[in-house]
């Protein structure tokens, strides 16, 4: 089976608010979650899609 | 030397000189020089030998040397495989792909071409016995004439309008007008995409053309002829800059979001104006006999 689109992390600054079933990167600020994302969209090859203010996916497409 | 000699020779002339002319290199740059040329050139060749050879059969009542037409038709057949085999394989390396629709439109289109270049042969070789060489060459220039009229479909711009939009953010939701193309989260993504991004509308004419802009390979084709011509700002490993087109679900309209290197507003509208429209993508619903007999 080939998955057309994935979640392949998540980034977020709320704790409270993490899905689970994926890996999660708690950051501090807003700033050091963009610096995260950026670089895991580089790394993963992944698009990195804002849910909210604090919570950002990167998925692969 | 028989009394076909010169009109077969004739009528191959005429037929690999036309596949010469519907021959040409342009944008899309394909086929490229120079082997991918030859093998087109050297299958016009048999082609026109097969249409050419047809006329003095039938005069020499050889009926039955008729029948190796069909040879013709499974052998172009061939042609079409070859050629959508190619460019599917290619289309995986390229930065905006094809998409199947448009590699599907060229490769009948290469098989097409072969059975103009039979017609102008057959047409030349009779032109030539039944007059002289002034009616081949009579009948050689009206089948090419015919052969330019049917090789050329219709261009994007006599189904829609296309109008200039700037793309903007509204959150993280990249816009072009009032249509959703996707979403971006990265600041300086986003940034990037408002520097190099252009947006364009395509509004249809008609109800038809609707349907026809709505298909996904039509899509793609525009995307990819816009981004051939213009350059692309993307590289492997930047899946946020993607080229994207989407619709509109209310009227119809496809908003257009490209990524060009030359952001040259007027030479972008002209080249999506002269986007072919796909063959496999025309929809017709207005033919449709809604109180016709069977309903």
């Amino acid at each position: 089976m080939v998955l057309e689109k994935f979640i392949l992390a998540a980034i977020t600054t709320n704790p409270a608010k993490i899905p689970s079933g994926t890996a999660v990167f708690h950051c501090e600020d807003k700033k050091e979650m963009e610096i995260i994302a950026a670089n895991l969209e580089a790394i993963l090859d992944g698009i990195a899609h804002a849910l909210t203010e604090e919570l950002y996916v990167i998925v692969k497409h | 030397m028989s009394e076909y000699t010169y009109p077969i020779l004739f009528g191959l002339a005429a037929g690999t000189l036309t596949r010469i002319y519907m021959l040409r290199t342009d944008y899309r740059q394909y086929p490229t020089y120079l082997h991918g040329k030859i093998i087109h050139v050297a299958l016009g060749f048999i082609a026109a030998g097969l249409g050419t050879v047809a006329i003095p059969s039938i005069m020499e009542e050889e009926f039955t040397a008729i029948t190796f037409l069909t040879l013709a038709a499974s052998q172009f057949r061939e042609v079409r495989n070859m050629e959508r085999n190619t460019l599917t394989e290619l289309d995986s390396y390229e930065m905006v792909p094809r998409g199947k629709t448009y590699i599907e439109g060229v490769a009948i289109a290469f098989e097409s071409r072969n059975y103009l270049v039979i017609f102008t042969s057959l047409l030349s070789t009779l032109g030539y016995l039944l007059f002289n060489i002034w009616g081949g060459l009579a009948a050689a220039i009206l089948a090419v004439l015919i052969s330019k009229k049917l090789m050329s479909g219709g261009r994007l711009k006599e189904i829609v309008e296309v109008e200039f939009v700037e793309p903007r953010f509204d959150g993280a939701g990249l816009y072009v007008d009032n249509i959703y193309i996707m979403n971006i989260g990265l600041p300086e993504r986003q940034e990037e995409v408002l520097r190099y991004g252009m947006g364009f509308i395509l509004k249809p004419k008609n109800f038809n053309a609707r349907s026809t802009i709505a298909n996904l390979g039509q899509r793609q084709a525009i995307l990819h002829d816009v981004s051939t011509a213009l350059g692309v700002y993307r590289d492997s490993g930047t899946p946020a800059l993607v080229p994207l087109a989407k619709r509109d679900l209310d009227d119809g309209r496809v908003g257009v979001f490209v990524l060009p290197q030359e952001k040259n507003i007027n030479k972008a509208i002209k080249i999506i104006e002269a986007v072919p429209t796909l063959e496999n993508a025309i929809r017709m619903p207005t033919e449709r006999q809604t109180n016709g007999k069977g309903s």
